[in-house]
Order: structure tokens, then sequence, then C-alpha cells
């Protein structure tokens, strides 16, 4: 069954989230896998998204991450004060799931500024909840397309901490969580390397090549010592992917495969 | 205690140049028709605060009311830039906007902490990221128990708060639900609250006792504007016109075709124009597509 390179990192980045799992979802790609985890092999998977609502099963996914879809489908709605002090300052989130503008080798994060802060090239729409998301969820997982300009040497902002500088920074400026612990793109899967914490290829998708990484790459990017390649997604993942890509495109009143992307 | 307004008036009572205003609204229940009637009556000089400034504070800042925005995430939601706040940072038009950036956690604890009387919010956040190099008022505290260096951000204190919620009793308490995002902090930290509602009910009827209530010497003053969150949405009313957030790109990307809506739209509309734009959205009522049960009206303005 032939696929999409969006739709194998969709399907990459949802076979990571566990069904006992509670994930706070980041809109956009995030929420496509997330909520694809809980179609197929995570039914039971706790997605809480940062405008209070918390075990959330949407039919269709939310164009922003307050939907009255993801209410109404809420095991519960706390206001947002309450979400960022107890549920993801108080430690009660395994994973977070984020995507970004911009990313470095740490996985680092930009979704600020392109070019200086006070005279931007490009105002980005800013962190919203990623700073703390990015340092109080057990670990993170990213979702991006890999390109020369997301994929970038040196980030023009850190909008939201991944390993810092690398090695044990994280643990220096006193975080116990994990961080990035995965990176799934359009290419390839990712994961720190044990020591360094430099994000790793570890697996490459079907008939994507080592050249093509690299060009798509803004540093000497490095590989694992057995690099795999990932499972194509199945013909009942992409059935469940598709229905919901399609339903959503037709509650948001756009074409398929449309802003739900964004 | 509040009393019962047209919108303009509501505004006029309330809303002054140079005030620090916060709408807030976390995508559901914006007060969009508040805003547009802000724009209206021509205020300038605005500190706006908003954690999730969307299309009505893109409306605002191309129009050239604020002269800075204190927020913590600023885009379309799903869709992608705000134009005209883009072009106001990037490029300073209509003219410069001073911005004052936060995480949402940092925002959420913020209006809390001017809801509770505290000067300052204190919380876990801001490890690693570049925003406290280029916001001074981020600033650090240390735990006097426990020595752990924790974050600190001043209290939010408003002004004015401007929320829109789903329903108003008589006597003029105001009940709100759904996703409640941080209106009730918003309301309690500001000077002065005003509130438009959907409809204005003899009664709430039952209701949890845990459903979020103000009570009415907390606000000002309460105008009924059935519709005035859209494109957002009001939770049991009408759904969120994703389409229209969609379209809004368009709209806004270009100087002169933002300026000819505002001007039909806005400048040339009114507070009576809301009900009209959620007739196809209606989740009850006449044009419901959901059936889903509405609460006993006595003026619901449909």
């Amino acid at each position: 069954m032939t696929y999409t390179p969006t739709e194998i990192m969709t399907a990459a980045a949802a076979r990571a989230l566990r069904n006992e799992d509670v994930c706070f979802v980041g809109i956009g790609m995030p929420s496509a896998a997330c909520n694809l985890a809980r179609l197929t092999h995570a039914p039971d998977i706790t997605l809480i998204y940062e405008s209070g609502t918390i075990g959330t099963r949407p039919a269709v996914l939310p164009l922003s991450i307050g939907d009255g879809e993801l209410c109404d489908t809420a095991l519960t709605t706390v206001p947002v004060a309450e979400m960022f002090r107890y549920w993801l300052q108080g430690g009660r989130i395994t994973v977070g799931f984020l995507g970004g503008a911009q990313i470095d080798r740490f996985a680092n994060l930009n979704t600020t500024v392109v070019g200086p802060y006070t005279k931007p090239k490009v105002r980005l729409p800013g962190g919203g909840g990623a700073p703390e998301i990015a340092t109080s969820c057990g670990e993170i997982y990213i979702i991006m397309n890999q390109t020369r300009r997301s994929f970038v040497e040196k980030l023009d902002f850190v909008t939201s901490l991944g390993h810092g500088e690398g090695g044990d920074h994280r643990r220096r400026l006193g975080l116990k969580t994990r961080g990035p612990t995965k990176l799934v793109t359009d290419l390839c899967v990712l994961e720190p390397d044990p020591n360094t914490k430099e994000m790793t290829v570890v697996s490459i998708h079907p008939g994507v090549t080592r050249e093509r990484i690299e060009a798509s790459t803004g540093w000497p990017i490095r590989y694992a010592h057995d690099v795999g390649e990932t499972p194509p997604p199945t013909a009942g993942e992409l059935e469940v992917l598709r229905d919901l890509h399609a339903r959503t495109a037709r509650a948001h009143g756009v074409a398929a495969g449309g802003a739900a992307h964004a | 205690m509040s009393s019962f307004l047209s919108l303009a008036e509501a505004i006029e009572s309330a809303v002054r140049d140079g005030d620090t205003v916060a709408m807030e609204g976390f995508t559901h229940l914006i007060p969009s028709a508040a805003g547009h009637e802000i724009i209206r009556q021509g205020r300038k000089q605005l500190t706006l605060i908003r954690m999730t400034p969307d299309l009505l504070y893109d409306q605002l800042i191309g129009m050239g009311c604020a002269d800075k925005l204190i927020f913590s995430w600023g885009g379309n939601p799903g869709v992608g830039s705000l134009h005209r706040f883009r072009d106001a940072v990037e490029n300073g038009w209509p003219h410069p906007l001073a911005i004052e950036e936060h995480s949402h956690a940092a925002m959420a604890n913020a209006y809390e902490a001017g809801a509770a009387g505290l000067p300052c919010a204190v919380f876990r956040g801001y490890i690693g990221a570049d925003l406290p190099k280029v916001n001074h008022f981020i600033r650090s505290v240390v735990c006097p128990f426990t020595g752990e260096q924790l974050a600190a951000v001043p209290a939010i204190r408003p002004d004015v708060a401007v929320i829109h919620a789903q329903c108003a009793d008589r006597a003029g308490n105001v009940l709100l639900e759904g996703i409640v995002g941080v209106q009730k902090e918003a309301v309690l930290a500001a000077k002065r609250a005003v509130v438009t509602v959907e409809e204005i009910v003899e009664d709430f009827g039952p209701r949890s006792p845990n459903a979020v209530i103000l009570p009415n010497w907390t606000v000002k003053a309460i105008a009924c504007v059935p519709g005035g969150a859209h494109p957002s949405y009001a939770h049991g009313y009408y759904r969120r016109d994703n389409a229209y957030y969609i379209a809004w790109d368009a709209i806004s990307r270009d100087r002169e075709s933002f300026r000819a809506w505002m001007s039909t739209e806005v400048l040339g509309g009114g507070p009576q124009d809301f009900a009209a734009r959620v007739r196809g959205l209606r989740t009850f009522g006449a044009d419901s597509v959901d059936q889903d049960q509405g609460r006993e009206s006595v003026s619901n303005g449909i």
C-alpha cells in the first residue's frame, strides 16, 4: 500500500506512544499522531490538551487546542492555571508531544523568531506552553519535517530546552526529566546518543537515502551503529489515519489534507 | 454591582485610552463583539493582555488600538501566522508595538497571582529557555525552605477584564462553563470587568455547585450579545467557526484587504450582526445541528 512521507512520519510517531501514557498534545502533527495511537494500539492513552481537557477522545482532529470537540469528549476539563500548575508542573504527564519551526542537534526548539529577537525577519507565534512542557514532562517526543531551513546548526532563539549544550546539561540545570527521547521526521527517526545527547539517526524510512537526510540537515548528522529501516505504516494504520483526516476536513469545511496539517 | 447596559455603553463606561485591557478566552468564549466595540469607539494606546492573542487581537493591533502586547502565543491556531501582529512587530505598521512575551505557564500563574492579590507569581519555569534574556520581567526567587531557584513574574492586574460568558441571570450573576480558561482569574485580577453574554435567563436552574459563577458584585457591566464570541464559540450554543479562522489568513495578509474588511464588518457593523454569523453553527434551537439542550431563555435574541 502506498503512503506519503507525512503518513509514515505520523505512524512512526504514534507507535512510540504507549497505552499507559499520559500525553500532553501539541496542535497539528502531534495531535494527528496522538489520536492515531489512541485509535489503534493505545486505546486507553490519556490525551491532554493545554486548554484544560483531560482524557479527551475527539472524533475529528481539532483545529485549535481548545475546540469544543475536545471538551465534549473529555473525562474532565480543568481551568488553564490548574492545567499548568497541578497537572504539568505537578509532574503528572509522562510524554509531551511537540513540533517546532527550528530544531538543533540537541533537540532544542525555536518557535519564537527567525532573525534577531528585537528586529525579527519572521515573527513566529511564540512558545505557548512549550517552555514548561519541555522540562516538566517525563520525556518529550518531537515530530517535524526535516529540511535545511528547520534543522539548523544554530537556533535563532531557544524557545524550549532540549538537551541544551548536550551531555549532562539538563542535570546541571537541576532537571530530572529526560527531555527529547525521540524525534520523528518525514525521512527518519532520531534518538539522543546516550552520552553526548546529540540526536542520532536510528532508523531510516523506506526509500530514503543517507544523502537525502544529510542534504536536509544543517549540521553533520550522525548515525547509530545499527540503523534500521522504519517499518512502513500498516494498511490498518493508514485506513484509520485517512478516515480521521477525511472526517476532520469535512468538519472544518476544507479540502482533505488542508489546514489540519498546519 | 453589575448593571445591564448596551454593549456600546458597557465599553464606554469601562475602557479608556491608555488602559491595560485583558480580553480573555482560551479559544472558547472569546469576546469578539466587545473587542469590535473597542475598535469602533477608537480607543488608543492600550496595553493588551492575552495568553493567546488570535484574530481579535490581530484586528485591534492592525487598527492601531494597541501600543503594547503582553502575551504567550500569538498565532492563528492550526492555520499559521497572525499577519497584522507580524506586520506590527516586523515593520512597525500601523505603528510600532512593544511586546512583553511569556510562556503560558507564566501568564496563567500571573493571572492567579493577580486574582489572589499577590505582587508576583512563583513557579518552576523557563529553565534553559531564552525568554528571560529578552524579557526583564522574568526573574527568579529562591525558595526559603529548599533553596530551589524558581521563576517569578509580576502579577497581572489589568485596568479592565473583558470576557464573554454563556449567560447572566436577572440579578446580574454570570455563568460560564466548558473550557473556562483564565477568565475567572482575569475578572478577579482586574479593577473593572465587562461581560458579554449569550442570553439573560430568569434563573440558572440546575447546575453543578462547582460551575464557574461570577457573582454580580465582581462585574461592572453586562451586555447581552448573542453570537458575541464568533468566530470562537460558546459551548452549548454554537460551534467554533473553523472555516472563518482559515479564511482570516487571506483577509489579513494584505493591509488593504484587511482595512476594507474592517471597514465593512466592524466599523460599519454592530453587536446586532453577531447572531446571524452563528446561525448556521447553532447547536440547539431552530437552526440546530446537534439538538443539544439549551437553558430556558428570557432573551435569547435569536
